[in-house]
């Protein structure tokens, strides 16, 4: 790959690195708190592989302008089936020539594509809610055993293992 | 009315469960609560029934949300192979719950129960969307959904080392299911579509495979990697099955029950849709050396899921081994590709749902009257609780593969599937490895009936009637469906078949 | 009478046991009646086979099929062929004697459990029949576990620690054979000739005229079959029929003297006629291991058995060498010896329960349990005692016992095939047999002088009158043999 090459996937690079400290944090780190942490990074980086992949180059927020969008409301009823038309075939080919050319103005402007964003607003929803999850265990450990180390508690673990054998 | 519940019949399996589960909390009464969440179970089964009967008679179904048209709208469809794991859900769902009273009574404080049920139903909701629907990013949210509210479940259990379990398996599966995000976001960058038919015909132009040599994309490679790793961890699979045995021993016995029975098979019908249905048969077990990965993590995880579970003193560790031991099973039929090995595969997925499902409904009920899941306890449980150790006898012996009970049926298919593919080392293992089943699961039966009793086994009773019922009808749908298998292997075998054809280029 | 159709006697041969498991569960409470449903149930499992018999032996092969129910693409299927029908009358005609000695021995022992004891006979007694009646291999493995499960608890009656033991090396080894390796020679034996049905002259020809399978891979094949079929007792897989005599003796009797083990030999059997073929085993010369390993299994057994002191260790051993000269006539491959093993299933069966009866009603009457202890016995309880010595006559193999037919015939097939070791084999175990058998019931009528004879009585009546009825069959057997050979030749045409 050339420099250019490499340089142009920055983003890609980006992902990977929060990607792999994330992972290394929830591996590596004893501390509950962290791990989480750790999840949360690893999670975002995620976020962010669908969020540049979305954006295509020259391309601008995925919002019809409201210049477009009055032409459009001209030509409501035609516009409307040829647009659709349009998103069915997977082409701009329009059969009506006075629709042709305001779609023509709309297909100027190169948008972004919205839906990795809206796929990632689901995952960032699951990842608060996986993350209050986790928390909210976190709470309860950190009251049942004193503390949310994880080295600690399999110390607690084992010692209460032990007793309740001796015990028996 | 009945053409407009027909119409939506797909959506309807989700949506009932998911708004009964606000609807649950928004409540609160424990007692309306339970009959809520029994009603829609209930309910949510024989929607599952009625859809294997017109998938059966008509075929696949597909159902647009919204009305939005595939590939842009979310499409859920429904073949063979997702309304025979759809039933048995279902099924197992509703018995779990028409089973728990008395046992929640004994887990969980009564102030917290109008809070399990809505849990409980979003579980339910979670599994039956995965299994529904036919767009990959969807399959990642029920996904989540499920994975949520199982770990909240699991966190329910008596004692502290629950939340610690659940916790535990909640980091585990967040990386399993990020991992599947990530695959599915690569998948979407090589084709832009996340339906998953849709995909399968876009990889098909990507393929171009020359003399056997991958020419296409890795991005694609990388993809199926990501997919298949992070469904790995979801199913379990040896080495990243260490969230299990925790997860099972600590939750309570009604959560276990649920749990054992359906998330991982849940998982298993996601690879198996992935990996035939949008990466064909040829390109992962010819192109790729998945079948050899497969089978052999497999096995390796049945000897050592099989071994470990003859060393536990805690029954529910041990029942969770050995689930780790018949995913391998599960997967082994998989790997094999063809007709028998996967028929094999899902005809296991659902007898092994029977199988566990009702040896953890009898713990359960031994947990109820003995208080205890340590070996040690049940001592001579046998003579004041006949019924409940007969359950467990039957179970086992399904666990172990006799013939006459379901577990037999997926162990033949297994080894003719490995015989008709020439594998004579995996069979004989394979048969050599269920053998360790006889050893974990004999055990218990020694101390259930040639031991003296325990302190506790004196003091018990037999379990509650309604219990008792709720478990023989498991146990006895594993005799059922091991006499009887048109409804099972022969559903499967169809399912096979058209996975089978339908995946091939 | 012809009332009914083979098809439905078949039918009805199978419900039968069923029936009377459930009336036993149902009558649990009430002994009498439960013990009456058995015997009432088990006389008319024997009539109806009886007439099934008479047209099988004619030449009908009647035949029932179940379809494809349990499994897709294997059949469940019962065809009655005369080996089958000899070892379905052999199992239903003891039942009811067993049954009448099982009641005198239950009640006089004072067990418990009689219920679970009475439905799980009828159970075992259920797969030995579809065993019997099975017409491929699948049907066969499936009735061959269920006995082992069913047969469990019989084993383990006692619940004590030893009969936990026991009731481990038993199923520990039954399973263990059956899965790894028997269930391992079915499939294979599938993938190889594509059917399981038992066929006449064997299914595996064909591949092996083309030349898909080898001479090596049939002899293992063979071997896997052999050793697969655990309840046939052959050597080093023996060790799970000492160990189940923790059992009750009537267990022991009809279970691993006639049940169990013959569902084993019979398999084996049924295994080298109908799916190898004896053509083939003489062809390939697949069998000549198995000759050894048989011939070893006759020697050593009896050799063990020789040492044992407790009688029915001694007889468990008797029966493991026994059991091995039917597997050699399957080995030997020749229609004598063939046949000769048929008839050996029919007449050990009788005689070994006859002397399994005497070691319960010896015990019952006299609580020993020790050859040594009975010396002098025989004046106390002559009954027992001549029953005894008659049995052990058709064991050895002297006239006029029964089993010298087989033993003949068998010997007879042995000659054929010029290995004359294996005639020698025949002949020093017979001896060794005599060494074994003869002296107990000899030691147990003499009293040397100045001995007190001991001062027992017989057993209870239910129990001296069974054993008596099985030492006179064993002789009368002698005299049919000629119709039991007729009725088995047309396996080996």
């Amino acid at each position: 790959m050339t420099l250019d090459e490499v340089l142009g996937l920055y983003n890609y690079w980006v992902v990977i690195c929060l990607m792999m400290t994330g992972f290394y944090i929830v591996i590596a780190r004893k501390n509950m708190i962290k791990t989480v942490i750790g999840l949360n990074i690893f999670q975002t980086s995620v976020v962010l592989l669908y969020i540049t992949m979305g954006k295509v180059t020259g391309g601008t927020a995925p919002i019809i302008p409201p210049e477009t969008f009055a032409h459009q409301n001209d030509h409501h009823g035609l516009v409307h089936e040829t647009a659709s038309d349009a998103v069915d075939e997977g082409t701009l080919e329009t059969v009506d020539e006075g629709a042709s050319e305001a779609i023509h103005q709309s297909a100027e402007l190169i948008y972004s594509n919205p839906l990795p964003s809206v796929l990632m607003l689901t995952a960032i929803v699951v990842g608060i809610a996986t993350t209050a999850l986790a928390l909210a265990l976190i709470v309860r450990i950190g009251e049942d055993y004193g503390t949310v180390e994880e080295d600690e508690i399999q110390v607690i673990d084992r010692n209460e293992r032990r007793n309740n054998e001796y015990h028996k | 009315m009945i053409e407009f519940l027909e119409y939506h019949l797909p959506v309807l399996l989700i949506i009932i469960p998911m708004i009964a589960a606000p609807l649950s909390v928004l409540i609160g009464n424990r007692r309306i609560v339970q009959w809520l969440a029994l009603t829609v179970c209930w309910t949510t089964f024989g929607l599952a029934l009625w859809m294997v009967a017109i998938v059966n008679s008509s075929g696949p179904v597909s159902y647009e949300l919204g009305g939005w048209a595939p590939p842009y709208g979310i499409e859920y469809r429904v073949d063979q192979l997702n309304s025979f794991i759809i039933m048995f859900v279902s099924g197992l769902g509703a018995i779990v719950l028409t089973y728990s009273p008395h046992s929640l009574n004994a887990e969980i404080p009564q102030s917290q129960h109008y809070l399990f049920y809505p849990m409980y139903l979003l579980c339910m909701t979670g599994l039956m969307g995965i299994c529904v629907t036919g767009d990959l990013f969807n399959v990642f949210v029920f996904l989540e959904i499920s994975s949520l509210s199982t770990y909240a479940l699991i966190s329910l259990g008596r004692t502290r080392r629950a939340p610690l379990a659940a916790f535990q398996y909640l980091i585990m599966g967040t990386i399993g299911a990020t991992f599947l995000l990530i695959g599915i976001g690569l998948l979407y960058q090589m084709t832009g579509t996340l339906n998953m038919a849709d995909i399968a015909a876009h990889l098909e132009n990507q393929r171009q495979i020359n003399d056997g040599q991958w020419a296409g994309s890795r991005t694609m490679l990388v993809a199926f990697a990501f997919l298949t790793v992070g469904l790995c961890i979801k199913m379990a699979v040896f080495p990243l099955h260490s969230w299990l045995p925790n997860a099972y021993a600590y939750a309570p016995s009604v959560v276990t029950a649920f749990v054992a029975a359906t998330a991982t098979k849940v998982s298993v019908y996601a690879f198996i849709r992935i990996v035939f249905g949008i990466f064909t048969p040829r390109f992962a077990f010819e192109l790729l050396p998945l079948d050899t990965a497969l089978w052999s993590f497999s096995l390796v995880g049945i000897f050592m899921a099989s071994i470990a579970a003859i060393f536990q003193q805690d029954i529910k560790r041990r029942l969770a081994y050995s689930s780790i031991a018949q995913i391998g099973y599960m997967l082994l039929g998989i790997s094999m590709a063809n007709n028998d090995g996967l028929s094999a595969g899902i005809v296991h997925m659902f007898n092994h749902a029977l199988i566990k499902g009702g040896l953890f409904m009898v713990v359960g009920c031994f947990v109820l009257r003995l208080g205890s899941v340590h070996l040690d306890d049940w001592k001579g449980a046998a003579r004041t609780m006949p019924w409940t150790s007969l359950a467990w006898v039957l179970g086992g012996l399904g666990l172990i593969g006799v013939p006459v009970t379901c577990g037999f049926i997926s162990k033949w298919l297994l080894l003719t599937a490995a015989l008709h593919n020439n594998l004579y080392s995996v069979a004989i293992l394979m048969l050599i490895s269920s053998l360790l089943a006889v050893i974990y699961i004999w055990q218990v039966v020694e101390v259930l009936y040639f031991c003296e009793p325990s302190e506790k086994a004196k003091q018990a009773t037999e379990a509650p009637m309604l219990m008792l019922v709720t478990t023989y009808v498991v146990v006895g749908a594993n005799i059922v469906f091991g006499v009887w298998t048109t409804y099972s292997a022969g559903l499967a075998a169809k399912a096979a078949k058209a996975l089978l054809e339908g995946g091939s280029p | 009478m012809n009332i009914f159709s083979p098809e439905t006697m078949i039918q009805i041969s199978l419900a039968l046991p069923a029936l009377a498991m459930l009336l036993v569960l149902l009558t649990g409470r009430f002994p009498n009646v439960r013990e009456t449903c058995t015997l009432v149930v088990a006389t008319a499992l024997f009539l109806i086979n009886c007439d099934l018999a008479s047209y099988v032996f004619a030449g009908d092969r009647p035949s029932w099929n179940l379809g494809q129910m349990m499994m897709p693409g294997f059949d469940i299927a019962f065809t009655v062929e005369p080996l089958g029908m000899l070892f379905a009358l052999v199992a239903s005609g003891l039942w009811v004697l067993t049954t009448v000695y099982a009641i005198g021995y239950m009640r006089g022992h004072h067990e418990k459990n009689q219920t679970r004891f009475f439905a799980c006979f009828a159970a075992a007694i259920f797969a030995a029949m579809a065993a019997a009646f099975s017409a491929n291999l699948f049907t066969l493995f499936v009735m061959y576990e269920v006995m082992t499960i069913s047969t469990y608890p019989l084993v383990t009656h006692h619940g004590d620690e030893k009969a936990k033991r026991g009731g481990r090396v038993y199923l520990g080894i039954l399973l263990s054979t059956s899965v790894a390796f028997f269930m391992f020679a079915i499939a294979w034996t599938w993938k190889i000739s594509g059917t399981l049905t038992f066929t006449q002259g064997g299914i595996l020809s064909e591949a092996f005229s083309n030349g898909e399978v080898s001479e090596l891979q049939l002899a293992i094949l063979l071997g896997l079959f052999a050793f697969g079929i655990g309840k046939a007792a052959l050597m080093p897989f023996h060790r799970w029929l000492p160990a189940a005599m923790v059992a009750p003796t009537p267990v022991s009797a009809l279970l691993h003297a006639v049940a169990v083990v013959k569902v084993g030999v019979f398999s084996v059997l049924k295994v080298a006629i109908y799916i190898f073929g004896l053509d083939l085993i003489n062809d390939t010369g697949a069998g000549e291991w198995l000759c050894y390993v048989a011939a070893a299994t006759i020697l050593l057994a009896s050799l063990v058995a020789m040492t044992k002191d407790n009688l029915k260790a001694r007889l468990a051993y008797s029966t493991i060498s026994q059991l091995a000269y039917i597997t050699l006539g399957a080995a030997i491959a020749t229609p004598e010896s063939a046949v000769g093993g048929g008839m050996h299933i029919a007449m050990h069966a009788v005689g070994k329960i006859t002397l399994f009866f005497c070691a319960g009603a010896i015990y019952v009457g006299a609580h020993k349990t020790d050859i040594s202890q009975m010396k002098g016995l025989g004046r106390a309880m002559p009954f027992t005692f001549a029953a005894f010595l008659i049995a052990a006559i058709s064991i050895i193999g002297l006239p006029p016992g029964g089993g010298s037919w087989s033993k003949w015939l068998l010997a007879l097939g042995a000659a054929e095939t010029g290995q004359m070791f294996l005639i020698a084999t025949l002949m020093i175990s017979s001896l060794l047999n005599i060494a074994y058998l003869i002296p107990i019931p000899i030691r147990a009528f003499m009293v040397t002088k100045g001995e007190e004879p001991q001062s027992f009585s017989e057993g209870p009546l239910m129990c001296v009158v069974p054993l008596c009825m099985t030492a006179v069959g064993s002789v009368v057997l002698f005299f049919f043999a000629n119709s039991i050979y007729d009725g088995l030749l047309p396996i080996v045409q």
